[in-house]
């Protein structure tokens, strides 16, 4: 199987040097033969399900409880300015 | 060459829950201090648990139901996962395959459609109503761009049409009805300027090519349009994409499939500056939110908690309440008019007023329904009756002195020319203007004997 290391870079937000699309190419064809295993398991009886667990309708009631602090919730970022986290600019010009 | 507009229509709908969709921190953003209404999962923290949150869910089936959507027994969540600083966790909680609500339809009055006779009415098909999270809010400032994540995993319900809209003026008409549904039913506020109701219209344009019944294919291209705040924005930007696009088509070209948004200053559409990324989502099963399954009796519980829709309201107005569709279309704009017209024509019953009556107090006489309760109405209108029927001594006096005052008139009058007495009637309407023009014109008539 032919697989875009560029492009899945790029959807995955990585920066890639021109030498290592060869080896990730390598690693993750490697991956996909490993997972394809998967498909020699006979799962004619099986129904088919995104989930495991066996559980439905966890939800909640629709109720209000306290957040974190505006300092706590930036506690984790030196990016910040007037209580907002701040980052490089998204637009283009 | 002849073209023909084909729209559909994306419509983000936050709902006004307590708390957000998948946490609960408060959902209401408005005029908070920023990042005061965040936890570790509207953050995006690694190791969070998002839980569903009930009363949303049972607000997107609502809207789905009143959209006439199959509300379907099995659904789940999905994360679409894509690169942006409003989405903290690199994927919004969305659905993908398997979404609430599928296949609906709403009906558009003929008025707004010129390929339509007046009085007949048109079918917009809805593709999907699901339930998703709202992104963080960005504010852009220079070299920075700065995030507000208050608004990270509000609840978002998204409706999704088929390409069924054919004018700029038919987009609006059924934004403003979507608008007063989710308002009847109480579960978003549904303003565009505040932002709770978002809309991404698709354009393109097709060969309008009636007598040859050329196979219906889509067209091949389509342009996207955000920034639209206010339905007069909508429109515009409709109008104004329809005319680039037929420009464009007429010299043989075929517009570029893009996203353009909004520019109310130069009252055009502009290619969006954001650099538009591989459209590769990725979907897949949200592995932390077990399915969703309705039988079909907890759909019905939703539905019968619903209240009457404003189409059904409309109809029960003017069929068995006898009022003019112009009436019954303004009594039924809002939902709290609607139910204080109904509670008072149940009090005016007792009284002998007519629903006709009171639907004027409301609509021509504008009295304020939060001041007035109805029974107060009814008491109004009961003492303007009698005020206008007792002062039977002041009128004769007053209609003595026109007569007087306008011989010609009642020589006209005597003389065969009965239409006469219109004149006559104004000219009393003058000295009354509440009085009931019957009884003006009994004692005129009496009067002129
Ligand atoms: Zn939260």
């Amino acid at each position: 199987m032919k697989i875009n290391v560029p492009h899945i870079a790029k959807l995955a937000n990585l920066p890639l040097k021109p030498q290592e699309k060869d080896k990730f190419e390598k690693q993750l064809s490697e991956i996909l033969s490993y997972v394809e295993k998967l498909s020699e398991v006979d799962t004619k009886d099986s129904e088919t399900t995104s989930q495991v667990t066996g559980l439905e309708n966890i939800t909640r009631e629709d109720e209000v409880s306290p957040s974190l602090t505006q300092e706590e919730a930036l506690s984790n970022t030196k990016n910040k300015h007037n209580g907002l986290f701040k980052v490089k600019a998204i637009l283009e010009d | 060459m002849n073209y023909k507009p084909v729209i559909g229509l994306e419509v983000h709908v936050e709902l006004k829950t307590k708390s957000k969709m998948f946490c609960s921190c408060k959902a209401d953003y408005f005029g908070e201090k920023p990042n005061t209404n965040t936890c570790p999962v509207c953050l995006g923290l690694p190791g969070a648990l998002p839980v569903p949150n009930k009363k949303a869910i049972e607000g997107c089936v609502m809207i789905g139901l009143a959209l006439n959507c199959k509300i379907n027994n099995f659904s789940k969540f999905d994360r679409k996962n894509y690169f942006y600083p409003d989405l903290p966790k690199g994927y919004q909680i969305s659905q993908y395959d398997q979404p609430f609500c599928t296949n609906g339809y709403v009906y558009l009055g003929g008025e707004t459609n010129r390929h339509l006779p007046s009085g007949t009415k048109k079918r917009i098909r809805i593709r999907r109503v699901h339930m998703e999270e709202d992104t963080a809010k960005l504010i852009h400032q220079g070299q920075d761009s700065l995030i507000d994540f208050n608004r990270s995993g509000v609840p978002l319900v998204e409706i999704v049409t088929e390409p069924d809209f054919e004018s700029a003026k038919e987009v609006v008409e059924y934004l403003k009805k979507l608008q007063q549904i989710v308002r009847y039913l109480n579960v978003s506020d549904a303003d565009m300027e505040k932002g709770n109701m978002r809309l991404e219209p698709n354009i393109s344009l097709m060969i309008n090519d009636k007598g040859l019944r050329i196979k219906k294919t889509l067209p091949k291209y389509k342009v996207e349009v955000k920034n639209i705040n206010s339905f007069r924005f909508a429109e515009k930007a409709i109008e104004y994409e329809i005319k680039r696009q037929t420009e464009i088509l007429s010299e043989g070209k075929t517009p570029v499939q893009e996203t353009r948004g909004w520019d109310e200053d130069k009252q055009k559409t502009v290619t969006q500056r954001i650099k538009e990324e591989a459209q590769d989502y990725r979907y897949f099963p949200e592995p932390d939110i077990p399915p969703i399954r309705f039988s079909d009796s907890d759909i019905a519980s939703i539905e019968c908690i619903m209240p009457e829709l404003p189409d059904v309201k409309m109809q029960r107005f003017t069929n068995i309440y006898r009022l003019s569709a112009y009436d019954a279309e303004i009594l039924t704009r809002d939902r709290k008019i609607a139910e204080y017209f109904d509670e008072t024509t149940v009090i005016g019953f007792h009284h002998e007023i007519k629903r006709k009556r009171i639907a004027n107090y409301i609509i021509n006489r504008k009295i304020d329904i939060n001041k007035i309760l109805p029974a107060e109405l009814i008491q109004i209108i009961i003492k303007d009756n009698q005020k206008s029927s007792l002062d039977e001594d002041k009128l004769s006096k007053v209609i003595a002195q026109i007569l007087i005052e306008n011989q010609k008139a009642v020589t006209d009058y005597k003389n065969g020319k009965v239409q006469a007495i219109g004149f006559l009637i104004g000219k009393v309407k003058q000295h009354f203007p509440k009085a009931d023009t019957r009884q003006i014109k009994n004692v005129l008539e009496k009067s002129l004997k």
